[in-house]
């Protein structure tokens, strides 16, 4: 029997309707088709569906959509301004932080929650925070680079 | 994933505890689901009614009481335990722990009362908890009781609790003047399942060295964390040496069952436990407040080198 879902995604207010048993990420790729989101391993191991709930980042491939029912929910799409990209994703393209690009939504929104705690984290502290996620192509040095470089950025737009 | 069950999100204990006596044996309780939807993704488990917990508010907490013991709700989440002050403080072996449990965004959702109930083996607050002696707080219908996390866990992921039951809080006393205690997993990468754990809590006599009182609980290696009581025998009644922490090591690695999985073989099971019982009754002895260890580099001990990595 469908469940109502009331979720803000990205600043809307939606209200849907949901079998018990439908994932966050299933609510948001094929109901709202925000296709950012990725699934990966679907186990909560590799980090590409991360997405930010009620300000902290969470794996949404492992939580139930009505768990999130009255909450607000950030997903990479929701970063950008218009067409000026935010600047954790400018510092990624600017350190080629991806090649294939299926984790980047996820590591983007790991690093984001990140900086929203921590707006000047060591890159101790980043390799720490990021740790739940899985990269294939790029190792992950470009990644720390754009994070530490995006920390920067953030700051010097807020002088 | 299946949908075929009935879902409920009751906002109350109360509520929460009702539903349960009236669906008990054809229901789940679900608390960030981070273990049990992974279950039913793979039709390991297909309840009919899940009851969702997750949103009862007032099993969200921490406190320490007047003689300094802790209480933690049980759907506190693994990142409120880990990032709480007071836990820094007083029990800083449980923030440690969850430090290292999985990774952030698992412990921004997942509980750690989730985690005790799952029950698998190779869990991360199980062994640590067993070490401070916590004590687990049960709900139902039919009232109250206690049981003491040592012997929560019955089997792989079966745990003692009824169907309609509810853990509802841990307990950790105080612990006593002159402990110290310590937890330290081998596991393949940062946050990763453990290949072996062990914890110990060393408390030292107020007069001299000796020790008092030891619990070394190893995790991963048998169906459940269990206490090496033969080797705290070893230990008990003693000025701890590090000859006497080798045997209680190799003893250890003789009271446990372990398995061979894609991890680890059991016979590398073992030599971890060897290897772990004898560093980290170093490092515990040390928070012990025994100054007499303070000299020795953990990188000598043999092959406890193999483990520098942290």
């Amino acid at each position: 029997m469908k469940r109502e879902l009331k979720i803000t995604v990205n600043g809307d207010l939606y209200d849907l309707y949901v079998e018990p048993g439908t994932l966050l990420v299933e609510v948001l790729r094929d109901k709202l088709g925000l296709t950012g989101t990725k699934r990966g391993c679907d186990s909560m191991s590799c980090g590409a569906c991360t997405v930010i709930l009620d300000g902290k980042a969470v794996k949404s491939c492992t939580i139930l959509a009505l768990q999130a029912n009255g909450k607000e929910v950030t997903t990479v799409e929701g970063l950008a301004n218009g067409s000026k990209l935010h600047p954790i994703q400018q510092s990624f393209i600017d350190h080629w932080a991806f090649q294939c690009g299926f984790c980047t939504s996820g590591q983007i929104m790991a690093a984001k929650a990140l900086l929203d705690e921590n707006p000047n984290p060591t890159r101790k502290e980043i390799k720490y925070a990021m740790n739940g996620h899985l990269c294939r192509c790029t190792g992950y040095n470009m990644i720390i680079e754009a994070i530490l470089d995006a920390a920067n950025r953030i700051q010097e737009e807020a002088k | 994933m299946a949908s075929d069950f009935e879902y409920f999100n009751p906002g109350t204990l109360d509520e929460a505890l009702n539903l349960l006596s009236r669906y008990g044996k054809e229901s789940k309780v679900l608390a960030g689901g981070q273990s049990l939807l992974l279950l039913m993704r793979r039709k390991l488990v297909a309840p009919q009614y899940l009851i969702d917990i997750k949103g009862i508010s007032s099993l969200d907490y921490i406190k320490v009481n007047e003689s300094g013991d802790l209480s933690i709700g049980a759907l506190t989440p693994h990142r409120s335990v880990e990032l709480s002050r007071k836990i820094q403080q007083k029990f800083s072996i449980l923030s440690e722990m969850e430090q290292d449990l999985a990774a952030v965004e698992n412990r921004n959702w997942g509980s750690i009362g989730g985690n005790l109930c799952h029950a698998d083996p190779a869990g991360d607050p199980s062994p640590v908890l067993v070490a401070l002696n916590a004590r687990l707080k049960i709900a139902s219908v039919r009232g109250e009781r206690n049981v003491e996390v040592e012997y929560f866990a019955r089997d792989r992921f079966k745990v003692d609790l009824a169907h309609d039951e509810i853990l509802t809080e841990i307990q950790v006393p105080c612990p006593a003047l002159r402990t110290g205690s310590r937890y330290r997993k081998f596991s393949r990468m940062e946050g990763g399942f453990a290949i072996a754990s062990v914890a110990m809590s060393i408390t030292l006599n107020a007069e001299s060295d000796i020790c008092d009182d030891v619990r070394i609980v190893l995790g991963a290696v048998s169906v459940s964390s269990r206490r090496a009581r033969e080797a705290e025998k070893v230990l008990i009644g003693k000025e701890i040496t590090d000859e006497l922490l080798s045997e209680a090591g190799d003893i250890a690695s003789e009271e446990v069952d372990p398995i061979d999985d894609m991890r680890a073989s059991a016979a590398y099971r073992r030599e971890l436990i060897r290897v772990l019982v004898r560093r980290v009754g170093k490092e515990a002895l040390l928070r012990a407040g025994n100054d007499s260890w303070k000299g020795i580099s953990f990188k000598d001990t043999g092959r406890a080198a193999l483990l520098g990595r942290r």
